[in-house]
């Protein structure tokens, strides 16, 4: 039998390039439908449509090719990935469904490893899987289609942020310079560890932290990068400064980035948002890490210094990672000033 | 030395431009072919950060040539770096990120579609304009003479696609004598009014012509 690649380079690398998509889906036609609160019109993360007066669902779907090479790994990030878009809306998780592509001649097994990943992170969420569908496809790809539930007035937009706010970001950037460095056999274990635990993290325990306080915009840091991502958020009506020097990211991507272990996807996420972004002393490795396509990154959030600092020490408490990386200011000529030295 | 990294997938074309640019002598100019403009940015990019000197070329369709020096003899990265005036205006029209194909140009001669029914013509031209601007591939050119030419005015269902387009890059031209006889010469909302000259010149200069 043919040795089949398992792993050729996926996760959120393999989105289609936010250009591409923008001019598609300026095409399409839409419906007006008042319960219909958030649709894909903000680039928001998940959709939400209202049910009743205090009960609205939130719906997103994921699935993308493996990053890693083993599958039950490959699983959990695939669902930790899909269930980011409930917790960056401010929602619970309440049903999953896998969406499976896979070879015919291919191991079952592998496919049984990949399922058990996902499921264990359903779990987690405290979500049940509840069903699935699955086509037979020259390449693995694997996700989930998840339902959750939100109040109306609690959810969490891309853009809503304010001038003064400060920028959280909860995990640490460089998954996808550091999954293409082990595609070329060049990462170090312990890189390749720590992506790995990044990427299999749920963002629920972030958004359960940001749950008290009153968050202003928040978006999920997912195959757009940093700064896409930023961008949306701040639409056109704000501008942000960002400090180099404090944005988590994971440690040997300075090396990675010189030795040019970098994606396609990174290099149209540059493509996209170059011209509104300016670097101020801002050194070329960081320039990658923030246009780097994260495969379930962390959330990113707009909120008062005030409460980001109870957010910052109660998520640093339980041992996960959480930086405050910027401000928003008023709107600039630039929308993003990335500044090298604080 | 010549490297052909055409269907490899970033970052790959990269990596072998690296070991190329690692076996090669002081001076030498290593040329890496690849099949998407993405390629040519990521090998720009990494030339760039090492401080090498470097160009692109888009010879045609999927076939870049992007020509790196490795480190080495000042006076050979001199002459490299002097290049005539011609050879800066290919290097700027060599990589355009985008899709248009060149020396492929549309013809629009009238408001409608196919012969039959003129009703039916215009709803099947309009539906072709919105269809070309959602295309991977676009024209260079949008020539549009005779009743085309209403197309391009204000008024024009069609005027969103075509701004569409011509955000892409793709170059529109009206025919100026055709917009006079219309009397819309004040109307024209999008692309720029042209000669018959250039018209003959476009469409005898084109590789291939699309006439709905």
């Amino acid at each position: 039998m043919e040795p089949i690649l398992f792993c050729k380079g996926g996760g959120c690398t393999a989105k289609l390039g936010p250009g591409a998509l923008k001019h598609v889906l300026e095409k399409i036609p839409r419906k007006n439908d008042p319960h219909l609160l958030v649709g894909f019109e903000n680039s928001d993360d998940a959709a939400v449509y209202q049910l009743t007066e205090d009960l609205a669902i939130v719906q997103t779907l994921d699935f993308f090719p493996p990053m890693v090479e083993d599958p039950y790994l490959f699983g959990q990030i695939a669902a930790a990935n899909a269930l980011s878009d409930i917790y960056a809306m401010g929602g619970e998780v309440k049903t999953a469904m896998n969406i499976v592509c896979f070879p015919e001649q291919m191991d079952l097994n592998i496919l049984g490893r990949i399922l058990q990943g996902g499921a264990k992170k359903v779990e987690e969420a405290g979500g049940i899987l509840a069903g699935g569908h699955s086509i037979a496809d020259s390449d693995v790809k694997y996700g989930l289609s998840v339902t959750g539930v939100i109040h109306p007035s609690r959810i969490l937009k891309n853009c809503g942020c304010k001038e003064g706010d400060v920028l959280i970001l909860t995990k640490p950037l460089g998954v996808g310079i550091v999954c293409t460095a082990a595609r070329m056999k060049a990462a170090s274990s312990e890189a390749m560890d720590q992506a790995i635990r990044s990427m299999t993290q749920l963002n629920k325990y972030a958004a359960e932290a940001l749950k008290p306080y009153e968050v202003h915009g928040c978006t999920d840091v997912t195959g757009f990068g940093f700064l896409v991502h930023l961008c949306e958020m701040l639409s056109e009506k704000y501008s942000a400064e960002i400090w180099a020097s404090s944005i988590p990211y994971l440690k040997e991507c300075e090396e990675y980035v010189e030795e040019f272990y970098l994606t396609a996807a990174a290099q149209r996420n540059r493509n996209h948002v170059q011209e509104k972004v300016d670097f101020v002393n801002c050194p070329f490795y960081m320039e990658e890490l923030l246009f780097d396509p994260q495969t379930s990154g962390g959330l990113l959030a707009s909120l008062s210094e005030k409460d980001a600092q109870c957010v910052k020490r109660e998520l640093e408490e339980q041992g996960f990672v959480c930086e405050i990386v910027g401000q928003v200011t008023e709107k600039k000529e630039k929308t993003v000033i990335v500044k090298g030295d604080k | 030395m010549k490297i052909d990294a055409r269907g490899k997938q970033c970052p790959l074309p990269v990596m072998d431009a690296k070991e190329g640019l690692k076996k090669a002598a002081p001076g030498e100019v290593v040329e890496i072919c690849v099949d998407n403009e993405i390629a040519v940015q990521n090998l720009t990019k990494m030339a760039k950060h090492k401080g090498l000197e470097v160009e692109s070329q888009k010879k045609e369709e999927r076939v870049f040539f992007v020509r790196i020096q490795a480190a080495g003899e000042e006076k050979e990265a001199g002459k490299q770096t002097e290049l005539t005036a011609q050879e800066k205006e290919q290097k700027e029209e060599a990589c355009i990120p985008d899709g248009r194909k060149t020396g492929h140009i549309v013809v629009i001669s009238s408001e409608t579609m196919g012969q039959g029914d003129d009703i039916l013509g215009k709803i099947l031209m309009k539906g072709f304009l919105y269809a070309l601007a959602g295309q991977d591939e676009i024209p260079e050119t949008l020539l549009m003479y005779n009743g085309g030419v209403k197309l391009a005015c204000e008024g024009s269902e069609s005027l969103e696609d075509l701004k569409q387009l011509e955000a892409m890059g793709v170059e529109i031209l009206a025919c100026g004598t055709c917009l006079n006889h219309y009397g819309l010469t004040k109307q024209l909302a999008v692309g720029n009014v042209t000669n018959m000259y250039e018209i003959v010149e476009r469409m005898t200069g084109a590789r291939h012509i699309v006439k709905p």
